[in-house]
This record gives C-alpha cells, structure tokens and sequence, in this order.
C-alpha cells in the first residue's frame, strides 16, 4: 500500500519535473526582463535580493504546515507561532544581550525562538491529538492566546545590541548579479535555502518521511504496520513547530531587529497558501513563496521610485488578493493528504 | 442534531435544557477568568482589584451598561455570521472584511445620499452596508464552490484586502475635510437612535439572532444548509444544489457581518474611521463556539465578551492593568470552550450533553 503511493508521487514528479523547471524558468526570466527595464541593474538586484530575504518566513512556514499536514494534522496557527516565537527571541535578545556579548546572544535567541515555536507546536498536538478538539480551533486558540500575550507583556522603548548581519560568502559574493543575491546573506537566510532541501529529501527519500506521509493520508493502515500514529504525530507537529519558530526569529532578530504588536501582518496565513500552491512538497513551496516575495519586492521597489503613483494601499493589498488569485487558478484542485483534519483513534 | 435526539430522549423542561446547554460554558468562562487573574497577579497587579473595576467598567452605570450593549452589538453579529457558516460546514473568518465593508459602505449612504427622511435613508444605509458584506462574503463562497480554494484562507486574506480598501477610502475618495484618515460625519437622518442607555442597534441584532435561528431551524432552506454541512455527499444525492447553498451561506453570513458594521457606524461612531474592532473575525469564534452555534446562545456569549471588552479601560485605570488581558482570556475561553474533554471531567455527568462540533474536512474537499 505504502510503497505504491510512493511509486506513484515519484513517477508522477519525474514527468511534470520537467514542465515545472519550464514554467519556474519562464517567470524568472519575464521577471527579470521587467525587472531590468523599469530599475536598471541596480534595482533589479535590489528587488532579487529582497525576494529571497522576503521569502524565508513565507517558506519557513509553509513547511511548518506541510509536516504537519503530511502527518494528518491541519496547522492554522503558525501565525501565532511565529508572533510568540518573534516575541520571545527578541525578549532573550534584549535581556541576554545585557549580560553576554552579541556574538553569544544572538544564536542564543535564535534558539529560544525556534524552542518557542516548538512548543507551541507541542501544545497543537496535545490539544489535537489529546484532547481530540477540532483542529482549525486549535490553530485559532493559539493565534489568540500568542497575540494576546505577546501585546499584554509587550513594553515599548526595550534597546537590543544588535541584530544578525549578512555574511558574505568570500569570492562568490563578488560575482557580478548573482553574488549580491546569493551569497550576501544573513545567516537565517542560508540556514532556510538548506532546510528546504533537507525536508525535501527528508520527506520522499527516508523512512521517517515514508512514515509520515503514510500516517497523513491512511492512518490506520500505517498503525496495522506498527507505526504509533499519535506519537509520531506529537513529534511531527512539535518539530514542524520549530520550523514556525525559526520564521519568528527571523523577523526579529534578522529582518526588523525589534519587536512590534500584530508584527507577522499574516505571513502565517500567505504560508498556508504558499504551501497549498506547492503542492505540500518543501521545493514546490519554495518555487511558491518566492513568487510571493518576489510580488511584494516588486511592487515596493515600484513605490520606491516613484515610477508608477498607485496607492500605498493597493501595494499593500496585493500579496493577499494574489494568494487569492493563486489559490482560485491553481490551489483549488489540489488534494491534500487525505486524512488530515482528523483525528485518529486506534481501537 | 444529537442535541435535539437527546432532548426527546429525555424529555426535559425548557429550564433543563438550558442548564444543561450552558454548563460546559460557563465553567469555561470560569477556568479563563481563573487563569487570567494569575497571569494579573505574575505581572504584579491584583487580580480582584482587577475583576471588580471590569465589572464596575461594564454594568457599574448605566453609561456601562449602553457601552457594554454597544461592545456586544457587532459581536452578536459576528458570532452569527460564523455560526451561520457553521452550519453548513463552512468556516468564515472573514466577518472583519465582511463588517469593514459595510460599516464603510453604510457610511457612504449616510453622508453622500442627502434629502431622504430618516424612515428610508436609515434603513436604507443600513441595508446597503449589508448587502456589501453579502457580496464581500459571497466571494469566498463561490471561490469554495466553483475552484475549491478553501474559505479559511480566503476570508483572512480578503480581511487583508478589506482593511486596505476601507483605508484607502477613507483616506482618499471619501476622505473628509481635514487631517484625520476619515468619512464625513453621517447625517442625522440616517442615524440609528438610542433609547436611554439602549441602543436600537442592540435590539435589531437580537432581532436578527432570532431570524437566523428561526432560518436555520424551521425554513427548507435552513435544512437544506444543515443537511449539506452534516454531510455535503448526501446532501448532493439528497438533491440539494452544494454549491448554491455553499455561496448563498457565505453571502448571508456576510450579511450579519456587514450588518453588525452599517450598525458600528450608523448607531455608535457616527462615520467610517479605520482600525475600529480588529481581529472580530476571531472574536466571532469564540462567541460562535460559547454559543455551542446556537445563533440565540450568541446574544449571552456576546454580552459576556461585550462587557469585558467595555470594561477594559476602567480595570486599567482602576487596577493598572493592561486592556490587552482581555485577549488572553478570551483565548482561553475558547480554549476550554472546545477543549470540554477537560471541563466534562470536572462537570457532574448529568449536567453534560454530547454535543460537539467539528469543522476541519481538510483542505481538498
């Protein structure tokens, strides 16, 4: 049973595989020839540079989702989990950084924020796997609870030493276009670019992955081979917790480098998207998030200089009107794993 | 529907089967608080202090009591646009785009439509702003009927989208004179009156609580929608058309929302100005769920949450603690609202019914 299905998602990804390098290198190219002709070099690079940064929370999230999904277990609070995550890792920075030198702080407070992340995943996975409660509530919970705290606890004028700066990669970053957006990075942007591949791998390539599909689409087949559903799905949700909890450091010790009330803005919510638009594979998810990212440089970098006067509104509306208008042409069809939303009980 | 099998099974009074209804959350309501004074007490206030000044804040006076009922009259209707919604499988998060772009609409009829005596242009403004949330609600609905793009993810991004919009209304086209971001003041024909400390707004979503239940409950339609959220495949072979029912649910729901918005408007503000009642779409699942999706259980729930929202500023004042406390709590309220299995534990067995509610069907169906 389970071999099959892997049988098939392989064949299935080695005949559009192709097709899909076809359409990704055709936006890139369209997006780049527009690119060049409204910005110049400079801009272009600008706006490639700032898709790839801009893209790390949207894909952190969505394979935060996708764990969760292939497990069985539909995730809509990664939203909370990034704003308790973000909250935490610049708490730690602040206070850490008043004792310990930057240098310690900060992979100190990168570490609170995925534990965060993790956590709060662990609390996803008892209130779903537990207590049986539904599952989008359980998302919402959490959406709540993290915005409640994060504003109650939140005081205003806290100073941190510093945050995460780009590391260049010695002679690649001196490459001419590529090395500035490339391998002129901060670190959780690396890390990110990395994880994608891991998980990829991880999922279709491993025991663990087979695993974890086979309990996401027919639990109680994968409980008659001895596969213990419901732990394997605390440990999936909690890991893909930390994925959440990493996004959330990005943003506060690697993005912004401050903490603000409501500062995730539905990143969490776009990942979701961005995770049905690849179709729940981690490379899929990234082709999605980029695109994502991409939009949303573009359209800044189009207010930045000024060269089209559109509303500062509809600048910002648009990433939310295009996960619309992805989600309606391409999302729609889409066929989750089939057992997720449900809970499992093994008699 | 095992509610109403319970209920012949055993034959209980009307006072019966409402302290059996509301046991499970009012005990919620009761671990929330608990927990909350002990987030009040680590942060170093007194949590008793506290609770006194929010009840003072919230029914102390009668201006209280008008600011509480003025709290709880869009979440009424948030609460039933998501109930609504329950009831046929579908999950709306977007009552605050929904409530967004009625209120703003509302506003429009009720400053730029001059001449009209109160009897039509009130009425007027306030259906106008309802028939906006309608259209608002509709598209996520027939995104989820025609391309299967999930409601949960349209309806938070069109929230998205609808904050954008009324901000660039109301900061450009229909922009008042001045500095402030705003609308024109509506004019007084079109404002909703109040009576002492009652507000009619309050009493049109009461009105409007009893004829979503009485659409749910005893229409064809309303059977046609419970029917297709209990199982949308039978209902499909029962001959229910799915994905009409699927749009005109999300088009009603956002008919309540747009409503509780023209309301906000037309009966408390006075004009559209932004970033009024953010995040009530989330509010509305709390009161949804506190009302076990009975759409009369919403007006309690809403009045609950109501005057602990109206109440928040003079328990800071009083007692120096934060208004956001408020959101913690109702996360737990909604926590242990859903999660019953904890809160049927500590219940008596013959205080607990067997209800419960499920909504994830996964993504692809």
């Amino acid at each position: 049973m389970a071999t099959t299905t892997v049988v098939q998602e392989q064949n299935s990804g080695m005949s559009s595989r192709t097709k899909w390098l076809i359409a990704g290198g055709g936006i890139f190219i369209a997006a780049l020839a527009l690119n060049l002709y409204f910005f110049g070099a400079t801009g272009t690079t600008a706006v490639f540079a700032a898709t790839l940064r801009q893209s790390t929370p949207l894909i952190l999230g969505a394979m935060c989702g996708l764990i969760g999904e292939r497990s069985g277990v539909i995730n809509i609070g990664i939203e909370g989990q990034m704003l308790m995550a973000a909250f935490l890792a610049f708490l730690a920075n602040v206070y850490i950084g008043r004792v310990l030198p930057l240098g310690l702080t900060l992979p100190i407070a990168v570490l609170i924020g995925v534990a965060t992340g993790a956590l709060l995943g662990l609390f996803l996975a008892w209130m779903s796997v537990t207590l049986k409660m539904d599952q989008i509530i359980g998302g919402t919970v959490i959406n709540t609870l993290a915005l409640g705290l994060t504003s109650y606890f939140y005081v205003t004028g806290l100073t941190t030493q510093g945050k995460l700066q780009t590391i260049p990669l010695g002679p690649l970053a001196d490459i001419p276009f590529v090395g500035p957006i490339l391998f002129n990075n901060p670190p959780i942007t690396y890390l990110t670019i990395i994880l994608v591949f891991v998980l990829q791998f991880a999922l279709f390539r491993t025991v663990w992955g087979l695993r974890t599909r086979s309990i996401g689409e027919h639990p109680s087949a994968a409980d008659t081979v001895g596969i213990n559903v419901n732990r394997m799905r605390y440990l999936n949700v909690t890991l893909a917790g930390a994925f959440a909890g990493l996004a959330g450091a990005y943003l506060t010790l690697e993005a912004v480098g401050s903490f603000e009330r409501g500062m995730t803005n539905g990143r969490g919510f776009i990942a979701l998207a961005v995770m049905i638009f690849g179709r729940w594979t981690p490379i899929g998810a990234w082709g999605a998030a980029l695109l994502f990212a991409f939009f949303t440089a573009f359209a800044t970098q189009t207010q930045f200089t000024g060269l089209v006067s559109i509303p500062p509104q509809f600048v910002g509306m648009s990433p939310y009107v295009l996960t619309i208008v992805f989600l309606a042409l391409f999302g729609g069809r889409a066929r989750g794993p089939a057992a997720a939303g449900q809970v499992y009980d093994p008699e | 529907m095992t509610e109403e099998i319970q209920i012949d099974q055993e034959g209980g009074g009307i006072l019966n089967r409402i302290l059996r209804g509301a046991a499970v959350p009012v005990l919620s309501v009761f671990l929330a608080l608990l927990i909350g004074a002990f987030i009040i007490w680590l942060s170093g206030s007194n949590p008793i202090e506290a609770y006194v000044a929010l009840f003072k804040g919230a029914f102390g006076s009668s201006e209280a009591v008008e600011r509480t009922l003025e709290k709880a009259t869009p979440l009424i209707f948030g609460g039933l646009a998501v109930a609504f919604a329950f009831k046929a499988g579908l999950f709306n998060i977007g009552g605050q785009g929904q409530l967004l772009i009625g209120a703003i609409v509302a506003a429009y009829i009720g400053f730029a439509v001059k001449g009209l005596p109160f009897i039509i242009h009130m009425p007027l403004a306030l259906l106008a702003g309802s028939l906006a949330g309608a259209a608002y609600g509709a598209i996520a609905g027939f995104l989820k009927a025609y391309t299967g793009a999930h409601e949960v993810i349209t309806t938070i991004m069109l929230n998205f989208v609808a904050i954008n919009l009324t901000d660039y209304l109301s900061n450009g086209p229909w922009k008042d004179e001045g500095i402030l971001a705003r609308t024109p003041k509506i004019l007084e024909t079109a404002a909703i009156p109040k009576w002492g400390f009652l507000p009619a707004g309050f009493l049109i979503a009461c009105l409007m609580a009893f004829l979503t239940w009485y659409l749910l409950y005893r229409t064809t339609w309303g059977y046609a929608i419970r029917t297709t959220g209990l199982n949308a495949n039978a209902a499909l072979y029962a001959g229910i058309q799915v994905a009409q029912i699927i749009v005109l649910t999300m088009a009603f729901s956002g008919f309540l929302a747009g409503m509780g918005g023209a309301i906000e408007t037309l009966g408390v503000v006075g004009r559209y100005q932004p970033g009024f009642n953010v995040g009530l779409g989330f509010d509305g699942i709390t009161i949804a769920l506190l009302a076990k999706t009975n759409p009369l259980g919403t007006i309690p729930a809403a009045i609950l949450i109501g005057a602990m929202q109206a109440g928040s500023s003079q328990m800071q004042f009083d007692a120096g603690v934060r208004f956001q406390i408020i959101d913690i709590i109702q996360g737990l309220i909604l926590f242990f609202v859903s999660a019953d299995v904890i809160v049927r534990k500590i219940l008596p067995a013959q205080l607990v019914d067997e209800e419960q509610v499920t909504l994830s069907t996964g993504w692809g169906s």
